[in-house]
């Protein structure tokens, strides 16, 4: 296990040097945003004093690596600043601009956790879902069955997400009422309301994803069923179920869990559009809507949560993949 | 014993191969004829079909073979027309197969007992703690160390030759009427080799099980098998009894492939004192990172136009010795001397010079020739780069290197490496390394690979090569009747170190360092009788390994 623990401690400490490096471009990239939120409150007839009155109060006309250090010392105590759309109103109101109002962490965290449902559900559904299908198309090889599993999955994912948006609340929500087709769930609700509003976008992000796992899956099997080792198992009479099972899956699980990862990134960081269509108050929506107005704190704290998850994501994949591997695991 | 009954009755079998739509007859209208309890040889070069016969008595073909005429039957039971449950319950629970490589053959994700107790938990033959039980009974008689323990480690835990005899219990795990052996110790040291080869005869002996021993050793189906068919392309050549066979074999082909172990050129005299080597290392001692030294304190000289073999097991450090010299692993202390010179460590700080009298021949010359560059090119490739010629010069010289390594040029100079056999891409590697026009070359295992046939003409061209222009070389192999046949003096190695080096005559003829008369006498002769005898010798608890640690 020594072993494994060093891989690990590796790959641990890579994650926290590009999280580092990640927060850098943040930085930088929305500091070259065109424009600033003092221009973009003010409008186009803002006499230059007032501009400069606002920067000033925002701590925007200090030279930016300043802003970069203080930015970074208060993220690494988890505090994410202040919400510029949020702290205007005090600064009209005549107080200073670091006033009680609310913070960045506090507008993004239960955004951030409606997020984490949706992709939670969606996962549970996907993940399943897309590996049986692999397993039973890498059994059918060249079959019906895997020809029609392998076109309908490339067709969903072909499709924009607006598209199979629609798709289903025509069938689902207006031809027959199964689901609402408005998803905006909020704290008060209790699991079944919540879990019956999120089914929606989570059936949509469900096709979006399943192709490219289920076809992973499917590919990583096949790749290993000319291996001696799966010629054995052939010749010690097992069935093809038992073969591909528990002798080709647990070898092809590595590019499997990697795939798995990659799409639950997705998940976390690239459902606007599904959101707005299903008017699901996650995370995605926030981040768009901050863009608009250049609230520049709560960007950049949306993408640092999207590096966050990414890095994680993938740092799990890593881990898994080399439990998954005896090999690694216990070496000689 | 019931030697009389039919068990497996093959008869005007035809197996076509498919490949990019295009069909070959790969077996040719063959009969086979296996007894209860009967061991039978199949030998062939490869390609021969001797896997796909092997492996149609099983009633299985490979993807991409079929089976288009002819029968199988086993104990009575058609196999070709069988549905695949039918065969699938025989297979495993009847017949059973060990694999050549037993470590690409066991599942590396799954432990080795859990894949031992498996066909006969499927089949319905006992519960798993039976067949656990079982495991742990067959892994002691097959003489595996720590029977009880050695089942539950994963197979990347566990050594080749531990592994191959586990495959073996593996397939005893139902007590099966017939095991088909396929190249069971093609990819073991001779050592280890002894010690399967002893545990499948006592195995099979044991339990009266039949067998089909392919191989293309003869002196190890001479060990084996009751009788011994011999094939070529598919076609029976002839089948007698193993002793028949081996004293008086009838057909033309059969006397060649007996005839191939009797090439061996004379040593040379030995290379006058005052003579400058071509190359000398000097107390190098070598490893990969940080680890521990994988060569330790290593030297010898080698001398214009002779050969020095080096030998030893896989891990011995042969080929980490010959990085050194190449300078693809600089040695962590020592040096080594071209003509007296001191070449620097590292390739990178040699000069073209220097890079060009040191050429390399490789094991696989499947995969070190570019598959997607004419032959022209490869070998044209060092011609321009050492000696700067170009355009017609060039081709003027590639024409020439083809004609040493016979090979007619205007018909090879435009092939893909593809279009060639095995035996005509290692002379490529040959022509490669000699358009450096090198005084030294070191050949790296290089007719392991191939047929004995074939591997004969490669040290013959080698032999003369090395007369018409004064070449030295080292030849790495673990194969002793390659060293007898071209070597003038020989180093042996065992964990990194020179256990015993001398000229090759002395080398064969006692007495030797313990090691160099393991080795020796783990080679496999061709009489019957020689496993026996050195069983007598030395004792079943004496051989492969358990010798080797003893030491």
């Amino acid at each position: 296990m020594n072993n494994v623990a060093m891989i690990i401690s590796k790959r641990l400490g890579l994650g926290v040097l590009t999280m580092f490096m990640v927060s850098v471009i943040i930085f930088l990239a929305v500091n070259m945003l065109p424009g600033d939120f003092a221009q973009a409150l003010l409008g186009q007839s803002a006499t230059p004093e007032a501009v400069a009155a606002i920067r000033k109060d925002l701590g925007l006309d200090k030279p930016f690596y300043t802003r970069y250090f203080d930015w970074l010392v208060g993220v690494l105590q988890f505090d994410f600043g202040t919400s510029f759309a949020k702290a205007n109103f005090s600064s009209y109101g005549g107080t200073s601009a670091a006033a009680n109002f609310g913070t960045v962490a506090d507008q993004i965290a239960p955004r951030f956790a409606n997020t984490l449902f949706l992709a939670g559900v969606t996962a549970a559904i996907a993940v399943p879902l897309s590996l049986t299908i692999g397993v039973l198309a890498a059994l059918y090889r060249y079959s019906i069955f895997d020809r029609i599993a392998n076109i309908s999955t490339l067709t969903s994912i072909s499709s924009p997400e607006f598209f199979v948006a629609y798709v289903l609340i025509l069938l689902l929500a207006v031809l027959s009422p199964v689901f609402p087709s408005l998803s905006n769930i909020h704290d008060g609700m209790d699991f079944a309301t919540k879990l019956q509003k999120t089914m929606l976008p989570a059936l949509t992000l469900t096709l979006v994803v399943t192709a490219h796992m289920m076809r992973m899956t499917r590919a990583a099997i096949i790749n290993l069923l000319a291996s001696p080792y799966i010629e054995m198992a052939r010749l010690k009479g097992l069935s093809p179920f038992r073969i591909i099972v528990f002798h080709a899956l647990p070898n092809a699980l590595a590019p499997i869990i990697n795939v798995i990862a990659l799409n639950l990134a997705y998940l976390i960081t690239g459902v606007v559009v599904v959101e707005v269509v299903f008017v699901y108050p996650g995370v995605g929506q926030l981040f768009v809507d901050s863009v608009k107005i250049r609230d520049i704190p709560v960007v950049q704290a949306c993408c640092l949560v999207f590096a966050a998850a990414y890095i994680s994501l993938n740092l799990l994949a890593d881990v898994m993949s080399i439990l998954s591997n005896p090999r690694l695991r216990l070496p000689k | 014993m019931s030697s009389s009954e039919l068990l497996v009755k093959i008869r005007d079998l035809q197996i076509d191969g498919i490949a990019d739509e295009t069909r070959s007859r790969i077996i040719n209208n063959v009969d086979l004829d296996l007894h209860r309890g009967e061991v039978l040889g199949l030998i062939g070069e490869s390609g021969a079909g001797k896997s796909t016969l092997g492996l149609a008595a099983m009633g299985f073909t490979r993807d991409g073979c079929e089976i288009v005429g002819g029968s199988v039957e086993f104990d009575g039971i058609d196999l070709v027309g069988a549905t695949p449950d039918v065969r699938r319950q025989l297979l495993g629970k009847r017949i059973a197969y060990v694999a050549q490589s037993a470590a690409a053959s066991f599942n590396p994700a799954h432990k080795i007992i859990n894949q031992h107790a498996e066909a006969p938990l499927f089949h319905g033959m006992s519960s798993r703690a039976e067949a656990e039980a079982d495991a742990i009974d067959l892994y002691s008689r097959l003489r595996l160390p720590n029977p009880d323990e050695i089942g539950f480690r994963y197979p990347h835990q566990v050594s080749g030759g531990q592994l191959q005899r586990a495959m073996t219990a593996m397939a005893m795990s139902c007590r099966p009427d017939l095991i088909i052996f396929d190249e069971p110790t093609t990819a073991l040291d001779v050592t280890t080799q002894i010690e399967v080869l002893v545990a499948i005869r006592e195995i099979v002996e044991q339990f009266q099980t039949a067998a089909i021993y392919i191989t293309h050793d003869l002196a190890v189906v001479a060990q084996m098998a009751d009788r011994v068919k011999v094939l070529l392309r598919g076609d029976e050549v002839e089948e007698a009894d193993t002793r028949t066979m081996l004293q008086s074999p009838r057909e033309e082909y059969t006397k060649s492939l007996w005839a191939v172990r009797s090439f061996e050129r004379p040593q040379k005299p030995l290379a006058a004192k005052t003579a400058t080597p071509v190359i000398s290392l000097r107390n190098v001692t070598a490893a990969y990172g940080n680890n521990d030294p994988v060569v330790r304190d290593v030297s010898f000289d080698i001398h214009e136009g002779r050969t020095v073999a080096v030998v030893g097991e896989s891990g011995s450090g042969k080929s980490t010795t010959a990085r050194c010299i190449t300078g693809l692993l600089p040695p962590r202390t020592g040096e080594i001397a071209f003509q007296n010179q001191v070449l620097p460590a590292d390739y990178r700080n040699r000069s073209v010079e220097q890079l060009r009298q040191v050429q390399m021949i490789y094991q696989m010359a499947d995969t070190a020739l570019n598959p997607r560059k004419k032959i022209g090119e490869i070998i044209g490739r060092p011609v321009e780069f050492y000696l700067g010629l170009k355009g017609a010069e060039k081709r003027r010289r590639v024409e020439k290197l083809l004609e040493q390594i016979e090979l007619e040029p205007s018909e090879f100079i435009n092939r893909l490496p593809s279009e060639l056999s095995g035996g005509q891409k290692q002379r490529i590697g040959i022509a490669r390394a000699l358009a450096a026009e090198p005084k030294f070359i070191i050949c790296d295992e290089v007719t392991s690979a191939l047929d004995q046939l074939v591997a004969e003409g490669i040290l013959k061209l080698l032999t003369n090569l090395q007369e018409e222009m004064k070449l030295s070389y080292m030849l790495i192999t673990h194969d002793l009747s390659t060293v007898k046949a071209i070597a003038d003096e020989v180093v042996v190695m065992k964990d990194g170190r020179i256990v015993e080096a001398g000229p090759k005559d002395e080398m064969f003829t006692p007495p030797h360092h313990e090691y160099t008369d393991l080795l020796l006498s783990s080679v496999p002769e061709m009489d019957p009788d020689w496993l026996d005898e050195l069983l007598k010798q030395r004792g079943a608890d004496n051989l492969g390994d358990a010798a080797v640690s003893k030491m």
